[in-house]
C-alpha cells in the first residue's frame, strides 16, 4: 500500500512536470474537455431549471386540491365522446361542501379573458375569475398585501377584487395598488388585496395575470352561463384517494347518472401533471445530456490522441525507467495519472467557466448549478481521463525495454 | 569462487519477418564470479550488447539457461525481472540515458523510488552516492548543464545507489574523449577495489586492459576467454 502511494505520488509529480513542460499543448488538449464540461454542466443546470420551473408551476395547483371539471387535463380519450358534456354549475359547490366529509374548503371558479385598465395603463391577456371567499384556501397561492374578500363581500357581489402579481406590475409600475379602483371591461373594482408572484410555465393557469372578483358580481357583469371549475381542498393529503371516490359519488348523484353510465366530468389533480411531465422531462434530459456528452467524448478522444503522442515521444524515457526497475504497473500508473491530471485540469477550468455562465441561465430559469453537478463533472473528467488514458498507458507499460532504449 | 552469473548455451535470435532470422547469440556459455572485472570485446554486431542485455535482465534468451545468483532468471516474468534489474543490477549505457528534465539528484533517486525507499532516506543515499562520484556540487544540475564525463558519473551513481550485485557497462566511454573516458575507468577501478563485480563492453583495447579477464565475441560465439596479462591499473595508468 505504501509502495502504491509512493508510486502514485511519483506518477503525479512526473505528470505535472510533463504537463508544465508542454503548457501550450496541454491547454489545447484540455480544450475539448473544457468545452465538454462546460456544455454538460450548463445543460444539467438548464434541465434542473426546467424541472424546477415545472415543479413550481405544478405546486400552484396544490398537491391536496382536487379540480372537478368538465374536461380532463390530460386525456387519451376520443375528444368527440367528451366534447358534448354538460357544463358544471356553481350550485354544485354548495352541495359538495354540505355532503363531503373529506373537503376542507370548496370554491367554484369561473373565468373569462378581459381587458383590465387603470388610468392610462392597461393589460392585455388578463383573466378575470369569479369565485368565493374560500378560494384562497383551495389554491396554491398566497396573499401578498391586503386581504381576500370575505363571505359577505362574496355573497353580496361587492365590486372588490384581489389581483395577481403581473396585474400589479402592469397597472401599477410605481406600486401601492391597494385601495385603487381598476376597470375590467369598464366595470370598476376596488383592489383590496394582492397575491404573491407564482411564476411558472403554465401561462394562462397562473394566478399572476388574474383579477379575482366575487362570484355574484362576476355573474352580474360578465354573464352567468359559464363552465365552472370546482376546487376542493382535501383536509388530509393521505385521504386524497378516498376524497376522490367520495366526490365522484357526490358528483354522479348531482349529475343524475344511473349506474353503468360513464362519468360526464373529471376530477383532476396535480399528480396528473407531474406524471405527464416526468417522462417528457426524462427524455429532454437524456437527449440533452447525450448531445452535450458527445462533446465530452470528443474531448476524451483528444486526450487519448495526445497521450499516444506523449508515449511515443517518451519511448526512450520509458526504456530508461524500465531498465532501472520500473514495473509495468508503475509505467501504466504514470501515464494514467498524466491523462487523469490533464482531464481534471480541463474539468476544473470548465467548471470555472461554466459557473458564471450558469448565473446567466439563472436569469431565465429558476435554477442554480446544483452542487451535485460540480462533483459529478469532476468525477466525469477523472473517469474520462482514466478511460482515454488507458490504451496509451497500456502501450507504454508493455513496451520492451531494449526496444524502447534503442528508439531514436 | 562463487558464481554470480552462469550462462549455459544461451541463444538469441531475432525474427526479421518471413524465414529470415538474425542469430545474435549462438550458444554462449560463461560463468562470472563475485568481484570479477570482465571486459567483453568484439567487433560491431558480434552480439556484445545482446549478451549484456540478457545478463542485465533487460532481455530474455530465445533458449538456454541463465542463473543469476543461483536463481533461474530465464523463467521469470516481466515484474520479477524488473525487480532484479532494480535491486541487483546497475546499468551504465554508452549514451548515459539520463532523464533530461530531471536533475542529478532525481536521476539517482529514481531506482530507489522504484524500490519503495522512503523519500528522506532516498535523498540521503542519492546525495551520498553523488558525492562518492565527485558530483556533490552538481546535485541540482540537469543533464544538459553537465559535461559528458559528469553525465556518465551521474549514470554510474544511479547504477550504484541501490548497491547492486553487479555493474554492467555497455561501452561507457564510447561517447567520451579519451581523458574523461580514463576518469570513468578510474572510477570503475575504484568500485572494483571496493568489492563490486563489473562487466564492461568495449571495443577499445586500452579500455579493456583495465579489466582482469577478457571475453571476445565473434558472430555470436565466444572466440576467446582469457585473463588480462598486461593489466593497466589506476596507479599504473597514473605512472605511465
Ligand atoms: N532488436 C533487434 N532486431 C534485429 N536484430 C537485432 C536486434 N538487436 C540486435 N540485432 C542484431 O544482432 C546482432 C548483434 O547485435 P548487438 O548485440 O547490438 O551487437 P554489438 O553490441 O556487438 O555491436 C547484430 O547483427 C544486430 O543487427
Ligand atoms: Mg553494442
Amino acid at each position: 500500500m505504501a509502495y502504491f502511494l509512493t508510486e502514485l505520488r511519483e506518477g503525479l509529480v512526473i505528470s505535472i512536470r510533463a504537463i508544465r513542460a508542454n503548457k501550450m499543448r496541454s491547454v489545447l488538449t484540455t480544450l475539448g474537455i473544457i468545452i465538454g464540461i462546460v456544455s454538460v454542466t450548463l445543460m444539467a443546470t438548464a434541465i434542473e431549471g426546467v424541472n424546477r420551473a415545472f415543479e413550481k408551476s405544478a405546486e400552484a395547483f396544490g398537491t391536496d386540491v382536487l379540480y372537478i371539471q368538465k374536461f380532463p387535463w390530460v386525456s387519451n380519450d376520443d375528444w368527440s365522446t367528451i366534447r358534448n358534456r354538460r357544463m358544471l354549475e356553481v350550485s354544485y359547490a354548495a352541495r359538495i361542501e354540505r355532503q363531503s366529509m373529506f373537503a376542507a374548503a370548496v370554491a367554484p371558479v369561473v373565468a373569462t379573458g378581459r381587458r383590465v385598465t387603470y388610468g392610462d395603463n392597461s393589460m392585455e391577456g388578463g383573466f378575470i375569475s369569479g369565485t368565493t371567499s374560500q378560494y384562497l384556501a383551495t389554491a396554491g397561492v398566497s396573499l401578498g398585501d391586503g386581504r381576500f374578500f370575505t363571505a359577505e363581500e362574496s355573497n353580496g357581489g361587492r365590486p372588490v377584487c384581489v389581483v395577481g402579481a403581473t396585474v400589479v406590475e402592469n397597472l401599477f409600475p410605481r406600486g401601492d395598488p391597494i385601495g385603487k379602483t381598476i376597470r375590467v371591461s369598464g366595470f370598476p373594482y376596488t383592489i383590496i388585496g394582492t397575491l404573491e408572484k407564482q411564476g411558472g410555465i403554465f401561462g394562462q393557469f397562473t394566478a399572476d395575470t388574474r383579477v379575482f372578483v366575487p362570484l355574484n358580481s362576476f355573474q352580474n357583469q360578465f354573464g352567468g352561463r359559464r363552465d365552472v371549475t370546482i376546487q376542493v381542498k382535501v383536509a388530509d393529503l393521505k385521504q386524497l384517494d378516498d376524497a376522490k371516490l367520495e366526490l365522484e359519488g357526490i358528483m354522479r348523484t348531482i349529475r343524475g347518472l344511473t349506474p353503468g353510465k360513464a362519468n360526464d366530468f373529471n376530477i383532476n389533480q396535480q399528480e396528473i401533471l407531474t406524471q405527464t411531465f416526468a417522462p417528457i422531462s426524462l427524455v429532454i434530459a437524456s437527449i440533452g445530456l447525450f448531445i452535450t456528452g458527445l462533446s465530452l467524448f470528443v474531448g476524451g478522444i483528444g486526450i487519448m490522441n495526445i497521450m499516444f503522442v506523449s508515449v511515443t515521444e517518451r519511448t526512450r524515457e520509458i526504456g530508461i525507467r524500465k531498465a532501472i526497475g520500473a514495473k509495468r504497473r508503475t509505467i501504466l500508473m504514470q501515464f494514467l495519472s498524466e491523462a487523469a491530471v490533464l482531464c481534471l485540469l480541463g474539468g476544473l477550468i470548465g467548471l470555472a467557466i461554466a459557473f458564471p455562465l450558469s448565473l446567466i441561465v439563472d436569469q431565465f430559469l429558476p435554477t442554480a448549478m446544483p452542487l451535485s453537478v460540480v462533483f459529478i463533472s469532476i468525477g466525469i473528467s477523472l473517469v474520462v481521463g482514466l478511460i482515454s488514458g488507458f490504451l496509451p498507458a497500456y502501450r507504454a507499460a508493455k513496451m520492451d525495454p531494449v526496444e524502447a532504449l534503442r528508439y531514436e | 569462487m562463487e558464481n554470480i552469473i552462469e550462462l549455459k548455451n544461451i541463444v538469441k535470435t531475432y525474427d526479421m519477418g518471413g524465414a529470415e532470422q538474425v542469430l545474435a547469440l549462438q550458444g554462449v556459455s560463461v560463468n562470472i564470479g563475485k568481484n570479477e572485472y570482465v571486459a567483453i570485446m568484439g567487433p560491431s554486431g558480434s552480439g556484445k550488447s545482446t549478451l549484456m542485455n540478457i545478463i542485465g535482465c533487460l532481455d530474455t534468451p530465445t533458449s538456454g539457461q541463465y542463473l543469476f545468483n543461483g536463481i533461474n532468471v530465464s523463467e521469470m516474468n516481466d515484474n520479477e525481472l524488473a525487480k532484479i534489474r532494480n535491486k541487483e543490477i546497475g546499468f551504465v549505457f554508452q549514451t548515459f540515458n539520463l532523464l533530461a528534465r530531471s536533475d542529478s539528484l532525481h536521476n539517482v533517486e529514481l531506482p530507489l523510488i522504484y524500490a519503495g525507499v522512503p523519500s528522506a532516506e532516498r535523498r540521503r543515499r542519492a546525495t551520498e552516492t553523488l558525492q562518492h562520484v565527485q558530483l556533490g556540487d552538481r546535485i541540482h544540475h540537469k543533464p544538459n548543464e553537465l559535461s559528458g564525463g559528469q553525465r556518465q558519473r551521474v549514470a554510474v551513481a544511479r547504477a550504484l545507489v541501490t548497491k547492486p550485485s553487479i555493474i554492467l557497462a555497455d561501452e561507457p566511454t564510447g561517447n567520451l574523449d579519451s581523458k574523461t573516458g580514463e576518469e570513468i575507468m578510474m572510477l570503475f577501478q575504484e568500485l572494483h577495489d571496493q568489492g563490486n563485480t563489473i562487466i564492461l563492453v568495449t571495443h577499445e583495447p586500452d579500455i579493456a586492459e583495465h579489466a582482469h579477464r577478457t571475453i571476445r565475441l565473434r558472430d555470436g560465439h565466444i572466440e576467446s576467454d582469457e585473463p588480462v596479462t598486461k593489466r593497466r591499473t589506476y596507479t599504473a595508468a597514473k605512472a605511465s
